[in-house]
């Protein structure tokens, strides 16, 4: 049996929380297909992040050169292509990134695996590899059977698993590049940084988080009331950055900033998981929803379910009075 | 220019009560409202305004039922000019490999030197069929577009990561594109167009017109099954503060001023 490879994630030199968020299912699955953890790191310099694997108490195959100087999805892809050929894992783990969803789809469309992406559970039951996956933005769950196959393949969701503790020393073993060559169809440019605002909503203690249930620009004053009543800053989800009613350094969640405010006010906003990402920090967080089954009640500490046009207004008042 | 541009129906249940049958086997969606993807309506104008600017075509292409073709025709009055729509029961919609080889079954053999998808379908959000698409067909691609810059034989591609980083990448056309949202303004459809529309070519297939196997794409062909579906068990623990809406907002306000949150 093989063992199962987990694709470590890493980008301008430092490792994503990713690579051992996978390392919380890696083992389990790996002992019952009959094999064990290996860590794939493909880059340049990369001894120190190696390191920092192997004290998960795994094995880390490096692939130290400079052709993994940066992220480049083709790449990545022939060299797993040319790896699953040679050491014929059971299952291959990547992250459900901006790195892995450039890459894994087309893996398994080259190796024909049987693949199931945006995983937030993993068991194998009686022999056959299951899969637990989110349907109409976490409303439903799907559990996900693989048809028996050689080499499985899975993207994980960020932030699905915790990450375990640091363990016991494993083992560092490099290994050739299994490809020799730069490529010519897709060449990596350069990284260009996300652009700083006014404000610097990672440090602000009071936030007012408007999502697209404000429905409208000219709604804005509505929530710019209350968020003035209570000296808050104004942030929101992807979709209220999208429709450009507030700038993109506005932004909350995965694709945004992560924040670490005292109080996280969610308006409208239904909680998609690419957004609660960025409010796990939070320390209180109250939620105004008019859908009772909204996602985002599940990480507030205090919820309406009402329209949030009859709400915000009356709370401005209110909070104006008492607070004098 | 010749660009494809593949658009799906989804149901809009971000204020839906959704319902899975007591077999676990399907969602009633009898009470969903359907419109097009989110992110595949940023694919559509990236499209048009790529036209626009290039000259060329843009051939709208949907896996889908006979009802999305409002959706269709919405995106042709927006610019694009003609249409496919690939409408087969045999088709394991479930899988997006699958879908990936129906769509690029719909595009082989035409030259072509983009084919824009949206990088997340917002039902079943497997960001996978594009990337997939590229793979069947044998080009290069790019996922998680938010800019696009068509340079001589290749495009500069600025790939959104985690963070907001932007990857910035050159792929050789012709190549797949996956569109992510926020990249353009999404025109309105103009009276006209939507006019105009209803006379450009809407072309509906099944698997045998395009020359697809169905026993390549049906759930046999699928690697994967799909053994249930059932809603999460939330648990909340949230104190749901209840009463008229008045009553409501000046309960939680003084919470919030009792527990020294504000
Ligand atoms: C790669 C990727 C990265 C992403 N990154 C992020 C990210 O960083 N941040 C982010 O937020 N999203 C991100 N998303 C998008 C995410 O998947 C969701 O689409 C988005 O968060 C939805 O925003 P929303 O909650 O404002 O809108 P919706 O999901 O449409 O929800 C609107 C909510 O408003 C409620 N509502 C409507 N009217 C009212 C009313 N009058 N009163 C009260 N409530 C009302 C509805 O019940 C609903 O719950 C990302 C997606 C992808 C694919
Ligand atoms: N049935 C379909 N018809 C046309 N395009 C589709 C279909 N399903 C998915 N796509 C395209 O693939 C993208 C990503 O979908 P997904 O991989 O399901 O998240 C969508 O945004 C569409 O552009």
């Amino acid at each position: 049996m093989g063992n199962v490879f987990v694709l470590a994630e890493h980008r301008q030199g430092a490792l994503r929380d990713i690579t051992f968020e996978m390392l919380r299912v890696a083992p389990n699955v790996a002992k019952e297909l009959g094999g064990e953890v290996n860590v794939l790191l493909l880059g340049y310099n990369a001894e120190a992040m190696a390191e920092r694997i192997a004290g998960y108490g795994v094995k880390v195959l490096v692939v130290d050169d400079p052709l993994f100087e940066n992220f480049n999805a083709d790449k990545y892809q022939q060299a797993l292509s040319k790896l699953i050929d040679t050491c014929k894992p059971s299952l291959v783990m990547v992250g459900q990134t901006a790195q892995g969803v450039d890459m894994a789809p087309a893996l398994a469309v080259e190796k024909n695996l049987p693949f199931v992406s945006d995983i937030i559970g993993l068991t194998v039951e009686d022999g056959t590899l299951k899969a637990t996956r989110q349907i109409y933005s976490g409303k439903v769950n799907a559990q996900i059977a693989f048809k028996p196959a050689d080499t499985y393949l899975v993207t994980v969701r960020e932030s699905a698993f915790e990450a375990p503790d640091a363990s016991v020393a494993g083992l560092v073993e490099k290994i050739d590049s299994p490809i020799k060559e730069d490529l010519d169809y897709r060449k990596f440019v350069e990284y260009i940084e996300a652009e700083v605002g006014d404000v610097d909503i990672t440090q602000s203690e009071i936030l007012v988080g408007i999502g697209r249930g404000l429905k409208e620009e000219k709604n804005l004053p509505v929530v710019q009331e209350l968020a003035k009543a209570i000296k808050a800053d104004l942030c929101g989800s992807r979709a209220a950055v999208d429709a450009g009613w507030l700038p993109h350094d506005r932004q909350v969640g995965t694709s945004g900033k992560a924040v670490k405010p005292k109080l996280y006010l969610a308006l409208g906003i239904s909680g998609a998981f690419q957004h609660i990402a960025g409010i796990k920090g939070a320390k209180t967080v109250v939620a105004i929803n008019k859908d009772p089954e909204a996602p985002i009640f599940a990480v507030a500490h205090y919820a309406i379910v009402d329209d949030l046009f009859k709400i915000a207004p009356k709370l401005a008042e209110k909070l104006k009075e008492l607070k004098g | 220019m010749k660009i494809f541009v593949c658009i799906k129906y989804v149901p809009d249940t971000s204020e839906a009560v959704v319902k899975v049958n007591a077999e676990g086997t399907a969602v009633d969606s009898s009470r969903f409202s359907f419109d097009i993807n989110d992110a595949d309506n940023y694919a559509v104008e990236e499209s048009v305004q790529i036209k626009e600017k290039y000259t060329g075509t843009v051939t709208v292409l949907s896996i889908g039922p006979k009802e999305s073709e409002v959706m269709i025709r919405m995106a042709m009055a927006k610019g694009c000019d003609n249409a496919v729509r690939v409408e087969d029961a045999r088709i394991a919609a479930f899988d997006p490999l699958l879908l990936a080889k129906v769509l690029a079954g719909a595009i082989k053999g035409q030259e072509f030197d983009l084919v824009l998808t949206g990088c997340m379908a917002a039902d079943d959000g497997q960001m996978a069929t594009g990337v997939a698409l590229a793979e069947e067909l044998g080009v290069a691609h790019a996922a998680m577009v938010k800019k696009v810059e068509i340079l001589e034989g290749k495009v500069k591609a600025y790939r959104e990561l985690e963070g907001g980083l932007m990857e910035v990448v050159e792929v050789a056309l012709p190549a797949v594109l996956t569109i992510q949202t926020g990249i353009n303004e999404p025109r309105y459809a103009p009276i006209r167009g939507i006019r105009e529309a209803q006379k450009k070519e809407l072309k509906v297939v099944g698997l045998d017109d395009l020359g697809v196997a169905a026993g390549d794409v049906d759930a046999s062909a699928s690697r994967i099954v799909v053994e249930k579906l059932y809603l999460p068990e939330v648990v909340s623990s949230a104190e749901f503060i209840e009463g008229e809406p008045e009553q409501k907002a000046e309960k939680l306000a003084s919470i919030l001023v009792k527990g020294g949150l504000v």
